[in-house]
């Protein structure tokens, strides 16, 4: 399991919201450094995913627990 | 030249379900670190209009098109459903149940992001709103400024 640096709740916010607080929360990480994302908006996967890619970041792992979608991303 | 990539948004709807799509795409692609410029022609300077009054001198037109426009992004009304404005108070009510951001909220956060609004003047002339009427901070501009920032665009839209 990886440590992640800094753990982001997003959990009931809806869109956009979950991609501009990951934003501001990765502006704040050092390269390497790993954001952990709990979000419970079902598009959530997608965007994330979609994002990761365009950043050229890394999604490290995903998880779905109950209602809630996980995500362990590693800044470029 | 900076290397980021560029959004660029045309806003003409004056109706708060449209105003708030583009400002939820403008929002979305300044996470991804685009320069995200939204052009406000016609209608959709509404969104841009402060709440309050404000005083300015107008001739008979323009105070007629002032007190016919909706004043400010919270008084818009949607371009679907409207029903003599009910239908704005029930979307607000399930924005609010489902978290999501209401128009007046996005458009300060879009301005946090620094998300360039920029008003087109000529069409400021014809409805007879003035720079006191706006929010501060935005730009002014004609087609000129829009074809120089999405020239060299990536995503392009007119909403």
């Amino acid at each position: 399991m990886m440590e992640a640096t800094k753990v982001l709740d997003a959990k009931g916010l809806a869109c956009p919201m979950p991609i501009v607080r990951t934003k501001k929360a990765m502006e704040e990480l050092n390269s390497g450094d790993v954001l952990e994302i709990h979000a419970t908006d079902k598009g959530s996967k997608s965007d994330l995913t979609a994002w990761v890619k365009s950043g050229g970041h890394t999604m490290l792992k995903e998880a779905e627990e109950g209602d809630v979608f996980k995500f362990w991303i590693q800044k470029a | 030249m900076s290397t980021k990539k560029k959004t660029t948004i045309v806003l003409f709807s004056g109706e708060y379900d449209k105003a708030m799509a583009a400002y939820i795409i403008a929002n979305g692609a300044a996470a991804y670190d685009h320069e995200v410029t939204i052009f406000h022609t016609f209608w959709g300077l509404n969104a841009l209009r402060k709440a309050e009054h404000v005083p300015v001198k107008k001739g008979f037109m323009e105070k007629l098109f002032g007190k016919m426009m909706p004043r400010g992004a919270d008084k818009m009304g949607l371009s679907n459903m409207n029903y003599l404005g009910m239908g704005p108070k029930m979307i607000k009510d399930v924005i609010k149940k489902h978290n999501a951001m209401p128009l007046p909220q996005l458009v300060e956060m879009a301005q946090e992001l620094d998300v360039k609004l920029t008003a087109c003047t000529m069409t400021m002339d014809l409805l007879g709103l003035q720079k006191e009427e706006l929010l501060d901070g935005i730009e002014y501009g004609g087609v000129a400024a829009y074809i120089g920032d999405a020239e060299d665009g990536n995503v392009s839209l007119f909403i």
